[in-house]
């Protein structure tokens, strides 16, 4: 090999999560208890800042089944549009210590619907200085899927701010947009969005290389 | 203008030509969960280059003890095993403080989990996860019982190879992995078709855990050795547009 050629090691490749993802990731979904300290889809504290939403959802294969031993992960800003990761320096905005930003929730088995419990992130600067709109980033394995989909979750109260992000403009079908904006409802006194994920077919949702 | 050797960075793009493709159709399961769309590609900001940050605190003494964490009235029947191995990045850094964990059927291929209605008895003393967080030197080991092999409905005679599950993380939410673990010399192998889902022989070598004879602890355990490639951060070299042009 010439000695100025670029070596770089080979990302370990991607395999299917299984239907038996729960067992690592989400014992007591499968049916036991083992750990004493569980990640879970329950985001904030008592006195983790912002406005508390529920996220729910279900997925859809292309048959328009729901897919039911799915599992799903959130990774968020707080509600001042900081990520507790020291890679976050926008210093304008302060960390909040009882905010992780990350979560893991499954499909019911029964009903297919997943759910976090978190706050409405604020808006990350994205780049070149362009604010981007407050979004959840969300990454989803299952059975049937060979590497996990990443893509974003918008809000539907925050038309303006949509409509300047610079990722759902860089989505040239315009119409596709729409797939990955969350609708807002109140249930009972608690603010809901719905995120349903299509994974295959005519409604399908984006799903981003990042 | 930062410096070349920033820690964290936007990473390398994931080849995807490596990795399985989303629509396997031998992989039955995949066709109707696979899209039919292009991925829509977009340059790391900060949503992708951070990522959640664990620590030893949050895991038990025996998190990474499979052999031990579920013992109800003695020990898992089976081969006892070690797997040890380092996790890097494309660059060849050692990536610390990650967290990987890991699930796995018993000694005789049954999951414990509510859906598995394989014939093969549970082990009462075996639950068949762990986890661990790798070191300053990006090092990880645990320790388990190998796991059988077992038959799925796909084809009518498919069996998986003998396989260990994995979750990675890295630094940065875009570096995030799940794949399978599997075990020099099994002749499943060749003939699986999730494995067959990669189209790189090379890729699938990289996902073969290799006896260890000098990690054997005798009179005791096995060892196999594993080593994961996370992705690497690019050196910025000149402005760095991710957190804006100020």
């Amino acid at each position: 090999m010439h000695p100025n050629t670029p070596v770089y090691l080979k990302e370990t490749a991607s395999q299917t999560a299984g239907p038996y993802v729960h067992i690592g990731l989400a014992p007591k979904q499968a049916g036991f208890d083992i750990f004493e300290n569980n990640f879970g889809n329950v985001l904030v504290t008592p006195e983790t800042k912002g406005e508390r939403i529920r996220v729910e959802g279900r997925v859809f294969d292309g048959s328009g089944a729901i897919v039911k031993d799915v599992l799903l992960e959130c990774w968020q800003a707080n509600a001042a549009g900081r990520y507790n990761h020291p890679a976050d320096k926008q210093e304008d905005k302060p960390i909040d210590p009882t905010f992780r930003g990350w979560g893991r929730a499954c499909s019911d088995f029964e009903s297919g619907v997943y759910h976090f419990e978190t706050v409405k992130p604020g808006s990350v600067t994205g780049r070149h200085g362009k604010l981007m709109a407050p979004h959840i980033n969300l990454w989803i394995v299952a059975r049937g899927i060979n590497i996990g989909l990443q893509t974003r979750m918008y809000f539907s109260d925050e038309a303006d701010a949509n409509a300047a992000d610079p990722i759902l403009n860089g989505i040239e079908w315009v119409e596709r947009r729409k797939t990955l904006v969350a609708q807002r409802t109140e249930k009972d006194g608690q603010v809901v969005y719905t995120f349903d994920i299509y994974l295959q077919g005519p409604n399908e949702t984006v799903f981003l290389d990042a | 203008m930062t410096t070349p050797t920033e820690q964290f960075g936007e990473f390398l793009m994931r080849d995807r030509a490596w990795h399985p493709p989303a629509y396997t159709p031998g992989y039955k399961t995949s066709v109707l969960r696979s899209p039919q769309k292009a991925l829509i590609s977009i340059e790391n900001d900060l949503s992708d280059i951070t990522g959640p940050l664990f620590s030893r605190d949050e895991l038990g003494a025996l998190d990474n003890d499979l052999i031990m964490n579920y013992v109800q009235d003695g020990l898992p029947i089976g081969e006892r095993i070690l797997v040890h191995g380092y996790l890097r990045d494309e660059n060849g850094r050692p990536v610390p403080n990650a967290l990987i964990e890991v699930w796995q059927a018993n000694a005789s291929g049954r999951y414990r989990h509510k859906n598995d209605k394989y014939i093969a008895p549970v082990d009462p003393n075996f639950g068949g996860c762990g986890r661990c967080i790798t070191d300053e030197n990006g090092y990880y080991f645990y320790r388990t019982i190998k796991p059988g092999p077992y038959p799925w409905r796909n084809g009518i005679n498919d069996w998986r190879p003998a396989h260990i599950h994995y979750s990675i993380f890295g630094s940065g939410f875009a570096q995030r992995l799940i794949t399978q673990m599997y075990f020099e010399g099994d002749p499943l192998i060749p003939h699986c078709p999730i494995v067959r889902s990669i189209p790189d022989e090379d890729a699938v070598r990289t996902l073969i855990a290799q006896m260890d004879r000098g990690a054997f602890v005798a009179l005791d355990s096995m060892a196999y050795r594993f080593d994961i490639v996370v992705r690497g951060s690019r050196a910025t070299l000149f402005e760095n547009h991710i957190q804006g042009g100020k």
